[in-house]
């Protein structure tokens, strides 16, 4: 499902977001991204739906070479990939609803079916109760969960989820890594960066984990940290 | 159906924006509308004092029958002639009470007496016009020769400025029009950046983020186009009146209501390709 060749990212300004960095996910798996703040988790995220191009390697998703990719297409590529954002990216002009039902109207679905579903995927994450009202008049833990609605709504082929619990409670990390654990059962691959120790520890899925842009380790069933 | 809603979005939040746009449109279609009619009228003026004979003298008020034949028959002599007739104080009485038909008050006080005689002429060769016309201005018993070609001409000269300044003050309209447009559109596109960013990243292609631009210039064309049509039917209109007294047996009214809407129709046809236009060179400027 994805696969990455010797993969570099320098930024402009010379920092290194990623090296050399070389790993496969299959359909369908699990697995967590791990490694302390700046160590490339979210660079990994955006080469992933090319936000952004590798200094050197390739990256193919599905059946796409994302190097290769020709620009026309890179929406078709997106639409494939649902991504919770780290800063959440959600329009804060708009209602909940209307940001739910964004890619749903990106991908040209009618109004009434489009609906329908993001009445469905609210009603999944558990906040259908506050789709009239504007991200400002919600909860930190309320507006993850948005982002996870809105990431879900085109049913997509991989969830990328960077710190999807970041500013949750225990009981409702859990709701929400449940939630995702049932999406991956259903056959979405899910990546998911994520600094909660618990429930890397409590999940024992496949981890895999950076340090200053370096592949450190890539455990099947691993840990946080390293025992 | 999305994209149309979307620019109405757009619209509704920034009134002060679209009623710039609207404004200048409206004047610039207003102008379009005024001088459009004007050259139209014109060219109907010019129409009519064509449709006249091209040379009528007028003779003065005691000028006897003998007198009058004497003339014809030398006018007819230079063999350039192909048509004359004579109207007579009767006759043209009977003009003068069907042109005013629908005012009594000039119709009481005017009677054959004070009408003059005339001769209608028209010649095989405009060429010879001049000539003609000379030749009568000798006689003794021609008061007055209006020669029709010397009234078209200097009509025909005044619709050319007419239509001249029209283009020019169009063109500048037209240019303003689009770059304030341009100018504009481009400030929301710039204010909606974040916002065009997240769509992209959610799988949105750049026609999704730039039809609405492109439909809220065609809507500001079509009310503009509307608006300043709707002014310029209110001022003809309003001075129609003024122009029929004015313009007296030169039938340019009732204007056809057919010619009014194709204006209508071609203005916003118009307006829709500048509209387009226009934001479309905007998102083409600031959406990469
Ligand atoms: N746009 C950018 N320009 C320059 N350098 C950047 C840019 N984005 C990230 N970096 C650098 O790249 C490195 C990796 O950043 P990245 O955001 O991938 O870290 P991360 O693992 O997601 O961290 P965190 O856990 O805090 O989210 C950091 O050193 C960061 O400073
Ligand atoms: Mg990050």
């Amino acid at each position: 499902m994805i696969t990455l060749e010797n993969v570099s990212k320098t930024y402009n300004i010379g920092t290194a977001g990623l090296l050399d960095i070389t790993l496969k996910i299959e359909k369908g798996e699990f697995a967590f991204v791990v490694g302390p703040t700046g160590s490339g988790k979210t660079t990994l995220f955006r080469l992933l739906i090319r936000e952004m191009l590798p200094t050197k390697g390739s990256i193919i998703v599905g059946n796409l070479d994302l190097v290769k990719l020709p620009h026309k297409k890179v929406p078709h590529l997106r639409k494939k990939i649902g991504v919770v954002f780290q800063d959440l990216k959600l329009l804060l002009d708009r209602t909940i609803f209307e940001n739910t039902i964004l890619p749903l109207d990106v991908a040209g679905v009618s109004f009434l079916q489009a609906k329908k579903r993001v009445e469905e995927v609210l009603a999944q994450v558990g906040i259908e109760e506050q789709k009239e009202k504007f991200p400002i008049q919600l909860s930190g833990g309320e507006l993850q969960r948005v982002a996870i609605a809105r990431a879900l709504v085109l049913a997509p082929e991989i969830l990328l989820a960077d710190e999807p619990t970041g500013n949750l409670d225990p009981k409702t990390s859990s709701d929400i890594i449940k939630l995702l654990v049932e999406i991956n059962q259903k056959g979405t691959t899910v990546v998911m960066a994520t600094h909660n120790v618990d429930v890397v520890n409590t999940l024992g899925k496949r981890v895999i984990g950076l340090e200053k842009g370096k592949l450190v380790r890539d455990q099947k069933k691993g840990k946080y940290a390293v025992s | 159906m999305r994209f149309l809603k979307t620019a109405w979005h757009h619209i509704k939040r920034s009134p002060y924006r679209a009623f710039a746009i609207v404004f200048i449109l409206m004047q610039t279609f207003f102008v379009i509308s005024l001088f459009t009619f004007l050259v139209a009228g014109s060219v109907k003026i010019i129409a009519y004092f064509e449709s006249l004979p091209p040379v009528t003298a007028f003779f003065v008020n005691d000028a006897k029958q003998e007198d009058i034949d004497g003339l014809k028959e030398q006018l007819l002599a230079t063999g350039k002639i192909s048509e004359i007739r004579h109207v007579s104080k009767e006759e043209a009485l009977k003009i003068y009470q069907e042109q005013n038909k629908d005012d009594p008050l000039l119709l009481e006080f005017v009677t054959a007496d004070i009408l003059p005689s005339s001769f209608e002429i028209s010649a095989k060769q405009i060429e010879d016009l001049a000539e003609i016309s000379s030749m009568i201005k000798g006689s003794a018993i021609v008061k007055e020769v209006v020669y029709q070609k010397e009234v078209v001409s200097k009509l025909q000269s005044w619709t050319d400025a007419l239509r001249k300044i029209g283009i020019a003050m169009t063109t500048v309209l037209l240019f303003d029009s689009i770059f304030l447009m341009i100018i504009l559109i481009g400030i929301k596109i710039a204010q909606k950046k974040d916002e065009i960013e997240i769509v992209k990243l959610l799988g949105a292609t750049n026609w999704y983020v730039r039809w609405p631009f492109i439909f809220e210039g065609m809507f500001y064309g079509i009310v503009g186009a509307i608006l300043g049509w709707l002014f310029s039917i209110a001022l003809l209109w309003y001075s129609t009146p003024f122009l029929q007294s004015f313009l007296g047996a030169i039938p340019i009214f009732p204007i056809s209501p057919l010619f009014i809407v194709s204006v209508l129709g071609a203005e916003i046809l118009l307006a829709i390709v500048l509209g387009v236009f226009s934001s479309l060179l905007a998102v083409l400027r600031y959406l990469k």
